[in-house]
């Protein structure tokens, strides 16, 4: 039975498998231009290359939470209401606190060698642990049992309430006096970032977007086998009572 | 290369993390589908 569920591969399929190949080979490519290919910054130095890990962790946690909004207003919607809805968006939401957790510690490494502390309680930090902890909420309320349905409806109302943390994270920098600083290239027209520094930058974009839609195909359709296995072992336990109470 | 140790534990966080997560999800949807029959899974 193992050597069959091995070969069916489960959750892959002739895309999951390509995306698999071509995402492996970006990140081969992003890490040899992160760390070897690009120059040093002229005020950070050699610690600018920590950004091409970091700033597309943010970025992808922020698509990821945003996904799993929207994919909880389709859940609400009458018209659209299904249980894969809910699935996308929990396992966007599991995606997206990996890639703040990356985005955090990446983060806390980098503010080591730059503002001399691993942490500081600076708007930006702050608001994004803020986030962390919500979404790791999210993900509990999640596994708080009931019906499939149940859990959908509570954790979408959810959903839709985190989601406005993100805009109070993303212009933190603007509001309060922060060490972090303010957006190099997003809603920025002026970039002054040399060429190939951007490019690495939006290749680490890339492949983290990549390595986002690979995960989350996966993890939805594991999160669909679950359900299906839930189902089935309601299915007999309610067969078994039948069957002990004489029912037929 | 200056501060090295900090870069490149930055880059083995990052995809070590990526690395794990997804094995971990292999693995529990191995373990999921043992039960399920492959032609009831809607993407086969």
């Amino acid at each position: 039975m193992t050597t069959r569920v091995a070969r069916d591969r489960v959750t892959g399929t002739p895309f999951t498998r390509g995306l698999g190949i071509v995402t492996i080979a970006g990140i081969v490519w992003l890490v040899i231009f992160g760390l070897f290919v690009t120059p040093a910054d002229v005020n950070q130095g050699e610690t600018v290359r920590i950004m091409y890990a970091h700033v597309p962790g943010a970025w992808l946690a922020y698509l990821a939470f945003i996904v799993t909004a929207l994919s909880s207003a389709m859940y609400l919607w009458r018209r659209t209401r299904s249980l894969t809805w809910d699935r996308i968006a929990g396992a966007s939401a599991e995606i997206g606190v990996l890639f703040m957790g990356i985005s955090l510690v990446t983060g806390s490494l980098w503010g080591r060698l730059t503002w001399g502390t691993f942490w500081t309680w600076d708007a930006r930090l702050t608001t994004t642990a803020f986030l962390f902890v919500t979404y790791i909420g999210y993900l509990a309320v999640r596994n708080l049992g009931g019906t499939h349905h149940q859990r959908a409806r509570r954790s979408a109302v959810l959903a839709l309430l985190a989601v406005l943390e993100i805009p109070l994270v993303h212009f933190s920098v603007e509001i309060w006096n922060s060490l972090h600083q303010e957006a190099s290239v997003a809603g920025n027209t002026d970039v002054t970032m040399d060429g190939l520094m951007l490019f690495t930058l939006f290749l680490g974009v890339i492949v983290f977007t990549l390595m986002y839609v690979w995960m989350l195909l996966h993890r939805q359709r594991a999160l669909t086998l679950e359900d299906m296995l839930d189902d089935t072992g309601l299915d007999r336990a309610l067969a078994a009572r039948r069957t002990e109470a004489g029912v037929s | 290369m200056k501060d090295a140790g900090f870069i490149i534990a930055s880059y083995v966080v990052t995809f070590a993390s990526i690395g794990l997560f997804s094995f971990a999800v292999l693995r529990r949807s191995r373990s999921a589908a043992r039960d399920i029959r492959p032609e009831d899974r809607p993407w086969s």
